[in-house]
């Protein structure tokens, strides 16, 4: 029997050969992959036992890491508190990273990015602790606060950009929340605050700027509408165009009122210009009839409609829906129907007009520095795309400046400074009040700032609601801050 | 030529000289007693090692489990010399160290957990493993010739068939963890798989010594493989039929699949055709196949298997990737013991202690432990080489083979090789029931090594013998 039993070794043999490999795959081949794996507990814990990088605004930290006595290290922190919580989000231990920049740049806040490798091998060769990289914003802190203030207690969002490189200068989104109380290390006090975060009807944790539900523009769209017709070229600021009280909508028994039931101009007719002053829904209803809904779809698109954009934070696209019928295309001339856009987008409009047609993709992170502050990695403006030519761009600025200067937006008007905007007051439900929207750029000859706002269900005006009541002195407390020494 | 010339004198030189001088096996008795000091040794450092990395303190018990662990070891080895001299030195170093590395796991775990009083686990590890120890010498002690096994082969049959259903009995049976393989009385569980281990290998041992050569030379040869008769199939029907049972009722892949192997290597060694490990392993994959088809717990733990990653597998058990996480973040050197989160995972100190070890003792302890496995079983196997009885040979060769399956099972699961069960590991894992069974294991192994060390009585003694007692008689 003996033959047999040396054979039944050499199945053992291999038997354990198998182990090895199978060992050696996870523990070695494999271990890198395993590690970077989310949700990976031991990871996390291990992130802990390092320095991770803080976020600066303008030099100082809005998150910055603490050393503790406990087993995790560190903790985070947050010195301003609930001011840049959509823009840092959280960093917790249960719930990982997460809500912004902790969770989109988690690899470099936290030093395993791929980026940092050759520093990584420095400081193994020099002995140092790991520590993680640092983010300077492009956030103007006059201008957070500014928004923030402005806002108050109503629900909504400002974004504010620098039209001519795309930076993005106030990210604000009501209501705020507190991260630290997800970062804290008494864990059963996170997890009472990270569900009644979640369990919160106004949902704090999202960013209202670049992320949720999406708002529709309402007359903030008719920049994109009047964009189409002078790129077109069948229109110009001085056409005359139809601008009834009432406009018939082909194939439908309702139609299209103007805001205050009577006609734009005399003889039912009206400019363009005059019509983007006073924000006539008939006469940007019939353009969008004549442009038709391709056209409409097509000028949204250049404007970074439908463009999934990271600043690093993920931005939901802003849509213009498929396959519209004519009374559809009428109504989502005038921001109506099913647009839905980011305030961010509604502000990239705005930066575009200002930029001459041109738009930029918008960034967060101006640079990131190592542990001694140095600059690793800086940001370079980047071209998104060309939206309208710059004659357009000239015609549709002097547009804006009557409608601060005469029309629906001269609550954001500044002494001594040319503002240029567009105001919008957004139906969107049956029986709730109306979104109140304005975008503006300034100074209207040479801009430096391009701001979105958007105060949900009217905010504190409620039905009294327009958006250049409303939103307008928000925006012009952001231009002020940025441009008024 | 002179190659010839030089060969011939080679044979004239060996010759006399074996003759001459009978060679006579050393016992190697204190090449057992010093591989089992530094066996101690390597556990009490493991242990220090935990106090040191944990509490940041000398462990004020060490001396006495050192103290323990050594008259305990001691004391078998002493029995050893008693009444197995020739026994294979390495076994009991091994399964020593071993079974010392575990309960510094448990105990590390213990701690890990902030276990306190009747909750620690390394205590209860502790006293199963003077049980098992003392059980294991008293084999040794009772049992002076492995042959009297032989006696109670069909004993050996009922008593482990019983002990392999009894978990499917109403009452005493419970489920742990998905697998129907313990009984419980109060609040005492046992796993009676890891019994009925050693009693079937006995049966199968004694029941193919007597019908190898019906099973080997009856039979018609097809494609070259010589295959058995049909009538002959029973014996391998009725065991595929009860392994497919175990893993049906008993939702046990791992038993199914050491039971069943072990018996085809056995009929194989028995009866040295392979056509058998061909008939054996369709069988096993027919069966397991049906059974994938036919249960949904089956193809959870497939599916587990095959993709453990996925958000369907996630919501069914993140057992398996937790612990492949802890391999991962072990690495080649691991964290060191008391470093790492091995209680991240879901039952660390049993069915998952080796990837607990892969996290701390990284993947190069993670070899040493597995090669002291093959060690272990290569010892058992040369056993089975070296005795001169059939029932010996068997017997060696299914215990060593149940052991390799065993492993293979345990980290093959763990590591996705083969679907994920719940068997243990044997000496590492906590449980009574597999400590009690592992040490009688290799008790049983020591006790044929001896027999297959020993030599054989030269002619001067027999005839002294014989001349003393007994007289040859003539049959009329």
């Amino acid at each position: 029997m003996n033959k047999p039993i040396r054979r039944l070794s050499f199945i053992v043999a291999l038997l354990f050969c198998a182990l090895l490999i199978s060992t050696t795959w996870i523990q070695f081949v494999k271990a890198q992959d395993l590690n970077s794996r989310p949700g990976n507990r031991r990871t996390l814990l291990d992130s802990y036992s390092r320095e991770r990088g803080a976020i600066l605004v303008d030099g100082s930290p809005v998150a910055k890491s603490v050393p503790t006595k406990d087993e995790l290290k560190f903790v985070r922190t947050y010195p301003q508190a609930k001011l840049y919580s959509q823009i840092t989000g959280y960093y917790s231990f249960t719930y990982g990273a997460g809500g912004g920049l902790e969770g989109a740049e988690d690899a470099l806040l936290s030093g395993v990015s791929d980026k940092l490798f050759y520093r990584r091998v420095l400081d193994m060769v020099t002995g140092k602790v790991p520590s993680g990289a640092s983010l300077e914003l492009t956030i103007n802190p006059k201008a957070q606060q500014a928004a923030d203030k402005a806002l108050g207690n109503q629900r909504g969002a400002v974004v504010a950009l620098d039209p001519r490189t795309g930076a993005i200068l106030a990210m604000v989104s009501h209501p705020q929340y507190d991260p630290a109380t997800l970062s804290s290390h008494n864990l059963d006090a996170v997890t009472s605050a990270w569900k009644a975060l979640n369990a919160n009807p106004r949902r704090p944790a999202v960013n209202r700027a670049i992320a949720g539900d999406l708002y529709p523009p309402g007359s903030t769209f008719k920049l994109i509408t009047a964009a189409a017709a002078l790129s077109s070229g069948k229109f110009t600021e001085e056409s005359q165009i139809p601008g009834p009280a009432t406009l018939d909508l082909p194939l439908s028994t309702v139609n299209l009122p103007t805001d205050d039931l009577r006609p734009c101009g005399p003889g039912n007719k009206t400019s363009l210009t005059h019509a983007l002053e006073i924000s006539c829904n008939t006469a940007f209803g019939w353009l969008g009839l004549e442009l038709g809904d391709d056209k409409l779809r097509a000028q949204a698109a250049k404007f970074g409609f439908g463009d999934a954009l990271r600043v690093p934070m993920r931005v939901t696209p802003s849509t213009v829906p498929e396959q519209l019928n004519a009374p559809q295309t009428a109504q989502a001339a005038i921001g109506q129907y099913d647009v839905r856009v980011t305030p961010l987008q509604v502000a990239m409009v705005s930066a575009a007009i200002a930029n001459k047609g041109i738009v930029m993709s918008p960034y967060l992170v101006k640079d990131t520095r190592n542990s001694s502050l140095d600059i690793i990695d800086q940001s370079q403006p980047d071209q998104l795309s060309q939206a309208i030519t710059p004659d357009v761009a000239a015609a549709l600025t002097r547009m804006m400046i009557t409608v601060v200067r005469s029309g629906t937006g001269t609550g954001a008007q500044i002494h001594g400074m040319e503002v240029a905007g567009k105001t919008g007051t957004a139906q969107h439900a049956k029986g709730a009040a109306p979104h109140a929207w304005f975008t503006a750029f300034a100074p209207a000859n040479d801009p430096r700032i391009a701001v979105a706002v958007v105060v949900e269900d009217g905010g504190n005006a409620g039905n009294e609601a327009f958006g250049g009541k409303v939103a307008g002195p928000i925006a012009r407390k952001v231009i002020e801050a940025v441009l008024k020494p | 030529m002179p190659d010839h010339q030089g060969r011939g004198w080679h044979l004239r030189f060996i010759q006399p000289m074996s003759i001459v001088t009978s060679f006579r096996p050393r016992t190697r008795r204190n090449v057992e007693l010093t591989l089992l000091l530094l066996g101690i040794a390597i556990v009490l450092v493991a242990y220090l090692n935990v106090g040191l990395a944990i509490d940041g303190a000398f462990p004020p018990d060490l001396v006495k489990y050192g103290l323990g662990l050594s008259v305990l070891a001691v004391g078998f080895h002493l029995v050893l010399r008693w009444r197995a001299s020739y026994a294979d030195p390495l076994m009991l170093p091994i399964a020593t160290l071993l079974n010392g590395l575990g309960l510094v796991m448990i105990h590390r775990l213990d701690l890990a957990y902030v276990r306190t009083g009747s909750r620690l686990l390394a205590p209860k590890q502790l006293i199963w493993s003077t049980l098992a120890v003392l059980i294991a010498a008293g084999v040794i002690i009772v049992l002076r010739d492995h042959r009297q096994l032989r006696r109670f082969t069909f004993t050996a049959m009922a008593l482990g068939l019983g002990m392999l259903l009894l978990p499917l009995m109403p009452g005493i049976g419970r489920s742990i963890n998905g697998s129907r393989i313990w009984i419980g009385i109060g609040p005492m569980s046992f796993q009676p798989g890891e019994v009925a281990k050693i009693l079937l290998v006995i049966f199968f041992a004694g029941y193919l010594v007597q019908t190898r050569d019906v099973l080997s030379l009856v039979g018609r040869r097809f494609l070259g493989i010589a295959l058995p008769r049909g009538q002959d199939l029973g014996p391998i029907l009725i065991a595929w039929l009860a392994s497919v049972g175990v893993l049906v009722f008993e939702k046990d892949l791992g038993s199914s699949l050491m039971f069943f192997g072990v018996f085809v290597a056995m009929l194989y060694v028995a009866t040295e055709r392979r056509s058998w490990f061909a008939i054996g392993m369709t069988l096993f994959c027919a069966g397991s196949y049906v059974a994938y088809l036919l249960f949904g717990h089956v193809q959870t733990r497939v599916l587990l298997w095959l993709d453990p990653f996925s958000a369907k597998a996630l919501t069914a058990s993140d057992q398996l990737v937790k612990g492949l996480m802890g391999m991962a973040k072990g690495g080649l050197l691991g964290s060191g013991l008391g470093h790492g989160h091995p209680e991240f995972t879901y039952f660390p100190e049993s069915d998952f202690i080796i990837p607990s070890f892969g996290e701390e003792i990284g993947l190069i302890g993670l070899f040493a432990l597995l090669l002291l496995y093959v060690l272990l079983i290569e010892r058992g196997l040369r056993t089975a080489l070296g005795v001169r009885d059939g029932f010996g040979k068997l017997l060696a060769v299914g215990l060593s083979f149940s052991l390799a399956l065993q492993c293979f099972v345990v980290v093959g699961g763990v590591t996705r090789v083969i679907p994920l069960t719940g068997l243990t590991m044997p000496f590492l894992s906590y449980g009574g029931s597999s400590l009690l069974a592992n040490w009688s294991l290799v008790a049983l192994l020591l006790r044929i090594s001896d027999q297959a060390r020993r030599p054989l009585p030269d002619a001067e003694e027999l005839a002294t013998a014989a001349a003393a007692h007994t007289q040859v008689v003539r049959r009329p």
